[in-house]
């Protein structure tokens, strides 16, 4: 039987968590999440997920913190890493892309980008 | 919109752009007419078309017609079809010109997705300002907005890769822009593919996805004779992926779906593109 992939959705918003948890679970993803970079990364120690959708701007540890240090971690060149965020400045969405996110998706989203998304990353 | 209503508007679309509209269809193109009615100042669909009944303006025709037509497109719209013409039609075509000049014809490119998504790739060539690309559309709302080079931020989150975003447009507000060098690239002629298309010269890649399959039989034998025409010897036709158009011996399929290759060394059957289609009549 083919193993369930899953997607770890870190934002701080409970709301888009949920909203996102709904898209993956529809691309037959397992959706997990974590309110913070600090809470993703400890998740990502215990079981390093096999996407990641990632939001920028949060409390404790932002997303490029997060994804500096997942890199770092034993198997964390694993996890494609899409961003997900506000944050529309060209110059800022190439510091996160030259931070190893393998696309980035601008909010307001919705299912169809998600999946375009993960379709051009090769997820589906 | 009445049953009637709805006949006179497929016969309109029927005779002008060879397209057929489906019984089923008549919500949508109730939909697309309602801001055509009220450009028009008549208080709806019916008074429009009642409007249309009793003076046949051709302005007012050519707009309903091109409100009714399918726009439906985005960037790089089947991936795998761009990643072969990417990869491996434009190299070799270049590869046999010796200036490295190349020509691409999109037909029905309605917005303009299509046209720059080739542009995109062709930028990964040695020598893309040598490749012209001619995007041919009916409508002209569409064609406006493809000029521009203006898109939503949901229209370049989908099909588009983010590095390609990054490289190629600007934002501007909240939409992105294609910039000047691939705008520069792409020719936009307002033209019905049931005219003649041979004014627009010949083609090394032709394209011409998810347009036949809406046509009539006659049209599609039609669009199907130009395309074949505008193709060089050595050209190759892209269809839409489910698409099996009734081509001559010289198109074999070029090993993805949807792509024919024109060989050279078949003799193409004799054109039928400069017999009027009697259905049609002028816009």
């Amino acid at each position: 039987m083919k193993r369930v992939r899953t997607c770890l959705v870190v934002d701080d918003s409970r709301v888009m968590r949920k909203v996102a948890i709904r898209i993956v679970e529809q691309l037959e993803f397992e959706g997990v999440e974590a309110g913070d970079g600090l809470e993703a990364l400890t998740y990502c120690r215990a079981a390093m997920p096999d996407a990641i959708l990632l939001d920028w701007s949060m409390p404790v540890m932002d997303g490029i913190e997060f994804l500096r240090r997942l890199r770092a971690e034993p198997d964390g060149a694993r996890p494609v890493v899409v961003f997900c965020s506000a944050e529309s400045r060209p110059e800022r969405i190439r510091l996160a892309i030259d931070h190893g996110a393998a696309e980035y998706i601008m909010k307001p989203f919705d299912g169809d980008i998600i999946a375009s998304k993960f379709e051009a990353v090769g997820l589906i | 919109m009445t049953p009637a209503d709805l006949d006179f508007v497929a016969a309109l679309v029927r005779a002008h752009a060879g397209v057929v509209i489906r019984a089923d269809k008549a919500f949508f193109i109730e939909t697309r007419l309602g801001p055509v009615a009220r450009r028009e100042k008549v208080p709806g669909v019916p008074a429009l078309l009642e409007k249309l009944r009793q003076t046949p303006d051709p302005v007012l025709t050519r707009q309903v017609v091109e409100a009714t037509l399918m726009q439906e497109t985005s960037f790089f719209r089947d991936r795998a079809v761009f990643e072969r013409i990417g990869k491996v039609l434009l190299p070799e075509l270049a590869a046999r010109r010796p200036d490295g000049r190349l020509r691409v014809l999109c037909a029905g490119c309605a917005t303009g997705q299509e046209a720059y998504s080739i542009a995109m790739l062709a930028t990964d060539l040695a020598a893309p300002a040598a490749v012209e690309i001619v995007a041919v559309d009916f409508g002209q709302f569409p064609l406006e907005k493809a000029r521009t080079g203006l898109y939503t931020h949901f229209e370049v989150q989908r099909g588009l890769p983010i590095r390609r975003l990054l490289a190629h447009f600007d934002k501007i507000d909240e939409n992105w822009r294609i910039r000047a060098d691939l705008r520069q690239m792409v020719q936009w002629v307002e033209l019905n593919l049931l005219d003649d298309l041979t004014g627009l010269g010949n083609f090394d890649l032709v394209l011409c996805r998810n347009v036949l399959g809406s046509l009539t039989p006659e049209a599609q034998t039609r669009v199907l004779a130009s395309l074949e025409a505008a193709c060089r010897p050595d050209a190759v036709l892209v269809v839409g992926a489910q698409e099996t158009p009734a081509l001559s011996a010289a198109f074999r399929p070029a090993g993805s779906p949807g792509l024919w290759q024109r060989s050279p060394t078949v003799a193409p059957v004799p054109s039928s593109a400069s017999t009027p289609v009697p259905a049609r009549t002028q816009a």
